[in-house]
């Protein structure tokens, strides 16, 4: 690991402003992608700035409509929480499937969205539950949050303060896990509710994106049949050592379409 | 190079050293504090042989750095037993003969602990394979040690 200046910020104003005093400036979180990183010395940070100690970023709140989960809220806590498994049973479960128990004790949902590992679940959640994700400066549309491999709306200083979660009439995560890293290969998170039918997709493409084809089919009937002949057309999937995009284009579909079995209960 | 003090509890006593910032917990462990029974069996985040408690709660001390601990309660392997008398979960890896080479034994154990200690209510052998997804062992093949987890989970829990 190179070396970096490490600085523990009190309050989300003066996180911001010291990553952009910084020369490469950074927010650290659960630690659980940057370090890995830094460690290979893939990054050469200048200075990183800990938001551990920021208590405004961590908790759960449910009401009638939705699920807010604060940026720094480590995964565990997600899934253990029993208001998040009576409100969206789903999303319990996804947090539950990353990583391992280490990692979820240290990972947090603000960590991972912006990471946007293309093989990350959260992002499947953000956009299949057309969620919004709140900033210091502004609220972004789950759909308009993950822009690119790696790539998020962020700007350099700003960061995730919290993600308000629609809650839906029904939904499911379905995941077809790496064996050895359990990152998704490919996963699929179906819903319907205020945010309409939905069909997010994580692991498959550069980043999460929306399968339209089995939206629409969905929202003439949300029933697994629905979606078992539509295709996911690989072009523009990845391949890798772990699956071809061929591969990865049959995953969707199977995913889908288990997802709708469970989300209908 | 630069350093900072940073203070811990570790396994119930108060020490602190002069670390760098990019020092990890492990490191700081086993080279300042000369606790070598954390291992680093990968440089990956994946192999769960460094495991330590901080706060009570799992982690992986590679991928933590010293600094981020400050102020924090760590429990090592060492931290476990009370003079001879093995730790429940210790004392059950050695009757179940949950070990062979014994590197990955240490994070398996801090781990071990932590799933008690997540379902104490109940436990069964599926919930246990599933949470031993952080933790690789090369040598047993896994069957002896979900058998130790789930005979030290009734002795913890009775
Ligand atoms: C062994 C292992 C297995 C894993 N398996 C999975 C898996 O199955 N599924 C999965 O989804 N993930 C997996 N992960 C990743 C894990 O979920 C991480 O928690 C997540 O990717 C990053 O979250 P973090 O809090 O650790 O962020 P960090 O590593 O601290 O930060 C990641 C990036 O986000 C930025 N950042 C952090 N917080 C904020 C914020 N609030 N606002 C703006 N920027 C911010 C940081 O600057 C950094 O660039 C795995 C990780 C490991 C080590
Ligand atoms: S040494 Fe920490 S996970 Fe392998
Ligand atoms: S006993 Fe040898 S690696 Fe587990």
């Amino acid at each position: 690991m190179y070396d970096f200046n490490y600085k523990r910020a009190s309050s989300v104003d003066e996180a911001s402003s010291s990553v952009s005093n910084a020369d490469e400036g950074k927010f650290v979180a659960g630690g659980m992608t940057l370090l890995p990183t830094l460690k290979q010395r893939l990054a050469m940070p200048s200075d990183l700035v800990d938001l551990a100690d920021i208590g405004e970023l961590v908790g759960i709140t449910v009401d009638s409509g939705s699920v807010t989960i604060g940026a720094m809220t480590p995964h565990a806590l997600v899934h253990a929480s029993d208001d998040v498994k009576n409100a969206i049973p789903a999303l319990s479960k996804l947090a539950g499937l990353i990583g391992d128990p280490m990692v979820r004790n240290r990972g947090t949902i603000g960590g991972s969205i912006s990471n946007n590992d293309p093989a990350a679940d959260y992002p499947s959640a953000v956009v299949g539950l057309g969620a919004t994700v709140h900033t210091n400066k502004r609220e972004i549309a789950g759909d308009d949050f993950f822009t690119g491999m790696f790539e998020t709306a962020l700007e350099e200083d700003e960061l995730v303060t919290k993600v308000i979660f629609p809650t839906p009439e029904k939904a499911a995560y379905m995941k077809f896990p790496n064996p050895a890293s359990r990152y998704a290969v490919v996963g699929t998170f179906v819903s319907q509710g205020p945010q309409g039918t939905r069909v997010a997709v994580t692991g498959a493409g550069p980043y999460v994106f929306r399968q339209s084809d089995m939206e629409a089919a969905l929202e003439a009937n949300f029933a697994p049949e629905s979606v078992e002949s539509i295709k996911q057309d690989d072009a523009d999937l990845n391949s890798d050592i772990h699956a071809s995009a061929e591969y990865r284009a049959h995953l969707v579909t199977i995913m889908a379409k288990r997802a709708v079995a469970e989300a209908n209960g | 190079m630069e350093t900072t003090n940073v203070s811990m509890t570790v396994n119930g006593k108060q020490f602190s050293a002069n670390v760098e910032n990019r020092t990890l917990l492990v490191q700081y462990l086993r080279e300042s504090l000369g606790l070598t029974g954390t291992h680093v069996g990968c440089d990956t985040s994946q192999c769960g042989a460094c495991t330590v408690h901080i706060d009570g709660l799992p982690i992986k001390s590679c991928t933590i750095l010293a600094r981020q601990v400050e102020g924090k309660d760590v429990t090592t392997i060492e931290g476990l037993a009370d003079g001879d008398t093995l730790h429940p979960m210790q004392e059950a890896f050695r009757e179940n003969h949950a070990l062979q080479c014994g590197f990955c034994t240490p994070g398996m154990v801090m781990s071990a602990i932590g799933i008690v200690d997540r379902n104490r209510d109940e436990l069964d052998e599926k919930t246990v394979r599933h949470e031993l997804e952080g933790n690789f062992c090369r040598c047993t093949g896994y069957h002896n040690i979900v058998k130790a987890i789930l005979a030290a989970h009734k002795d913890m829990t009775t």
